[in-house]
């Protein structure tokens, strides 16, 4: 896995990191950071169609994209010495998604010694009409602890 | 059924008639999902290992997305093949707990069953595993609304809201 901290946290990190995951590259994701907010994207293509009558995107890749999200945001926040585990996660799918990109940015909501709590929401035209929320506890290993 | 396909005919009902036509989702299709069997609210799949699948490039296991995206679609497929007529249906959320990683190389199994149905939502359940049922990969519960398309009929995704 890379590994990187907060302070170098750019895009570029952000692009290896993302490439270094073959499911990832698989779906097409991307993410940038500006000032302290990281953003995931993800650009339709049409292998993400998860019904082709309306088209909508599949609600597995909207699953799969918060997950993403909200496993590179804890990275970019705790300094982990390995990529988290994801224990559970609960997603809401709130509108279809359309045939757009998808963008999605999470919130550690707190982070403990060996879970963390994480949100995070997906949208597509507007933030505030989200097309997905996601909830889950991921298993972290800080850097200094031996076990 | 209707002989066209609208944004009302749920795709495990479709599936029941003929599961080869799971290759009509373009992500099922792409990650590699192939329906072994479904009836009456319940259905199975499985998902062959793939190097496009992998999450943790130093092991090989299969990134959790794909679990989600293989739950996903054999939940709804139950859900669908447990309605007597044809008639949208939308997740409305979805559970996964999981339980262990995916051991690399072998192929998922999925089993979902419909085990609850009124007028308006579904309930689901299901789980992922390689061959002991009993020693499960992850979980999953998922609630889908029925009659969820509001009238949108197809290519409504297309236009501008």
């Amino acid at each position: 896995m890379v590994t990187f901290t907060k302070a170098d946290l750019s895009d570029a990190v952000l692009k290896d990191m993302l490439d270094a995951v073959p499911y990832a590259k698989f779906l097409g994701m991307d993410a940038n950071i500006m000032g302290d907010e990281l953003t995931t994207m993800l650009p339709f293509n049409d292998h993400l169609i998860g019904n082709p009558v309306l088209p909508a995107i599949h609600g597995g890749v909207m699953g799969a994209f918060l997950e993403m999200t909200a496993i590179i945001q804890l990275s970019a926040e705790l300094d982990s010495a390995s990529m988290p585990k994801t224990v559970d996660i609960t997603v809401d799918y709130l509108r279809s998604g359309k045939p757009l990109t998808l963008f999605g940015r999470a919130d550690v909501t707190k982070h403990g010694r060996r879970v963390a709590n994480v949100r995070a929401i997906a949208w597509q035209e507007e933030k505030e009409r989200p097309v997905a929320a996601l909830h889950g506890h991921f298993l972290i290993r800080p850097k200094n602890d031996d076990n | 059924m209707s002989d066209k396909p609208t944004a009302g005919t749920s795709i495990g009902q479709i599936l029941q008639g003929d599961p080869q036509l799971i290759h009509l989702i373009p992500h099922a299709k792409a990650i590699g999902i192939e329906v072994v069997r479904v009836e009456n609210g319940r259905a199975e799949t499985i998902l062959p290992y793939s190097d496009h699948l992998i999450g943790d490039p130093e092991t090989g296991v299969i990134h959790g997305g794909a679990i989600t995206s293989i739950l996903d679609n054999v939940c709804g497929i139950a859900a669908g093949s447990a309605l007597e007529e044809a008639t949208s249906m939308a997740t409305l959320d979805l559970r996964i707990d999981y339980m262990k990683p995916a051991t690399p190389g072998q192929t998922v199994r999925t089993k979902a069953h419909c085990y609850k149905i009124t007028k308006t939502v579904a309930f689901v359940r299901g789980s992922a595993f390689h061959d002991d049922e009993q020693d499960p990969i992850a979980t999953c519960v998922g609630t889908f609304m029925l009659n969820s398309d509001g009238g949108r009929t197809a290519g409504a995704n297309l236009k501008k809201s």
